[in-house]
């Protein structure tokens, strides 16, 4: 065990050891090892390199950091969004009994899956404005479906006879949904975010052909002007940051899943 | 929702050891299918009363039961419990006044144990004492542990156990009324007819009035107080003691329901004491007695397993008291048959 912390979480979890198995372990800190090692070696081949002015102008600590956050920040801002709109859609899909209202929403969130990024980010720009709204909305519009579906599937897939029990104890259908229903879709919604999260951060370095930032400018400029240093700084970063969204995002499922699933 | 159920869900609560139901011509039928699920339905279960409904798969016999709860409504006609229309009344009130079981559980495999127990006293707005306390006596109640399983997860529990917790759940406001549809269904022989033997038990002790169904006819004649034997529609082809029922079935269908070794099936409601003993030097003596707990069914065992003529009938401080042999078993079902029984006549 490492360090009082995790002792402690780990205390907490040990009360279900048959049904919950062990939060830590070594599968656990794969990524994150990964992640500072590929981030070592990167820094270690840039510090072995002569930089010329053109690089050195991207590859210092305070363009990348502000790159970085442009990236987090739509990523994360567009997950979000996702997520309070999508989850309640979700929720008032699995009510309706109409096939066809499920079948349409469905079908244009499809689309929105389905329909190129860039396509859809330029399209945009053309009708619209340049800028991180427009960019903001292409990711929403993009990593809508992931969880859409899944909160549909998650209550869906919730065991019927535990629904009916719930009923016949005088439940009202509000109750159900939220000590039943939910609860109990919370890792298939969970899931569905995640996938979403990573969606985006992939699809946000394409911002940059709108001016609205994050680590693709790195990569634009460095294919453009054939700086290869900055084109694989900004490549390897975003790999980095999908990577470890991906293991957060792992850590919450695992965290807020109910127990005793 | 407002918090204050009405009067008339107050009463039926009050009354917590058996209420009387009356269902009225009820009937169900959706819109999609030619032949009403059940048609035209009336039967009263007086308090108290265990009554099984048992008939084939598809009868209609769980839709009828669920009209009680209102987890279906009827299409048409009445149901009132303790003189109260049941229909003009709130169904989510209502509900958490009626015990509850299903044959797959429908534990919430979220909650604990505990939790799951609490979930109507809960909704009921008890308070938190008097939901602990609760919870501790009922896991009693259902011979688990509170110690052991209060805080245990539905997962870690064995089928048998978690069917334990399903009537403890059920049980948890005090409800008048259970329903309970097929709840020993998916357990295997052994557990069953344990779990069988636990509910008489426990409901010499709570006198609830129990609707419970069932497609197994030795279940219905092990547990009920009246079988009604249910064909298709939901009709009733009899509706009487199990005793009864064995004895004179009312025709080739409920017949053909009881299958074969029908007297056999009869024995097993049947004391020894209501046969007329012999005099003990009837019996040849020999290890294997019959005591007078017995069932008849248990004396012909004996005496077929010894093939002695006749056996030792001992009290419960093992005195002889009398001898029982296969003629005075028979005339025992001799003297049942002869009496006559109510049978309800076909429509």
């Amino acid at each position: 065990m490492t360090g009082q912390a995790t002792g402690d979480m780990a205390v907490s979890y040990s009360r279900q050891p048959s049904v919950r198995g062990r939060f830590f372990t070594a599968k656990r800190f794969v990524t994150p090892v990964l992640v500072v090692l590929v981030l070592g070696i990167l820094l270690l081949w840039l510090s072995s390199l002569q930089l010329d002015s053109i690089e050195r102008r991207t590859l210092n600590i305070d363009y990348i950091i502000n790159r970085t956050r442009e990236h987090l920040g739509l990523t994360i801002v567009a997950s979000a969004l996702v997520a309070v709109l999508a989850i309640p859609l979700g929720i008032a899909l699995s009510r309706t009994r109409s096939k066809v209202v499920r079948g349409i929403v469905l079908g244009v969130a499809n689309v929105g899956q389905a329909t190129p990024a860039v396509g859809v980010i330029i399209l945009l720009a053309i009708v619209w404005q340049t800028g991180y709204t427009t960019a903001l909305m292409a990711l929403v519009i993009y990593s809508f479906l992931p969880v859409l579906r899944n909160t549909l599937i998650g209550l869906q897939q919730v065991d019927e006879s535990v629904r009916e029990s719930a009923r016949g104890m005088g439940m009202t259908p509000n109750q159900v949904l939220l000590h039943v229903e939910l609860p109990l879709a919370v890792p298939v919604i969970l899931a569905g975010l995640r996938t979403s999260l990573v969606f985006c951060v992939g699809v946000a370095t394409i911002a940059t052909f709108i001016n609205a930032g994050g680590l693709g400018d790195m990569i634009v400029n460095g294919l453009k002007l054939q700086r290869y240093p900055v084109l694989i700084t900004g490549a390897v970063l975003v790999a980095c940051i999908a990577l470890l969204i991906d293991w957060v995002a792992g850590i919450a499922e695992d965290l807020l899943r109910p127990r005793g699933t | 929702m407002p918090k204050t159920p009405d009067t008339a869900i107050i009463q039926i609560a009050r009354n917590t050891s058996g209420a009387r139901i009356v269902l009225d011509h009820v009937t169900k039928s959706y819109a999609n299918q030619p032949v009403a699920a059940v048609e035209d339905f009336s039967m009263t279960a007086e308090p108290g009363e265990l009554i099984m409904f048992v008939g084939p798969s598809g009868c209609g016999k769980t839709t009828t039961m669920k009209m009680i709860n209102r987890i279906i409504e009827p299409t048409s006609g009445s149901i009132s419990i303790d003189g109260r229309d049941v229909l003009s009344l709130n169904p989510h009130e209502l509900r958490r006044h009626i015990g509850y079981v299903i044959q797959q559980i429908g534990l919430f495999p979220h909650m604990t144990i505990a939790e799951n127990i609490a979930v109507v006293p809960k909704l009921l707005g008890w308070s938190k004492n008097a939901i602990g306390d609760r919870i501790d006596e009922l896991l009693t109640t259902v011979e688990l542990n509170p110690r052991d399983f209060a805080h245990r997860y539905p997962k870690q529990l064995s089928g048998g156990q978690q069917q334990r917790v399903g009537v403890a759940r059920a049980l948890a406001a005090d409800p008048p009324v259970m329903l309970m549809d097929e709840p020993f269904g998916a357990t295997d022989p052994i557990t069953r007819e344990k779990l069988q033997a636990e509910f008489l038990r426990l409901q010499d002790s709570l006198g609830k009035t129990i609707i419970f169904v069932t497609h197994d006819f030795d279940e219905a004649v092990r547990l009920g107080d009246r079988i009604a034997v249910l064909s298709d529609r939901s009709q009733i082809e009899q509706f009487d003691t199990p005793a009864n029922i064995l004895a004179s079935p009312a025709n080739d269908y409920v017949a053909s329901f009881i299958g074969h070794g029908a007297a056999i099936k009869r024995l097993t409601l049947i004391p020894v004491t209501d046969a007329v003993l012999g005099p003990v030097s009837e019996s040849s003596g020999g290890p294997i007695t019959v005591c007078d707990t017995d069932t008849l069914r248990d004396a012909l065992d004996s005496l077929v397993l010894t093939g002695l003529a006749a056996l030792t009938v001992v009290d419960e401080a093992r005195r002889p008291i009398g001898s029982i042999s296969v003629d005075r078993i028979s005339a025992v079902l001799g003297a049942d048959v002869a009496t006559p029984t109510v049978q309800a006549s076909r429509p």
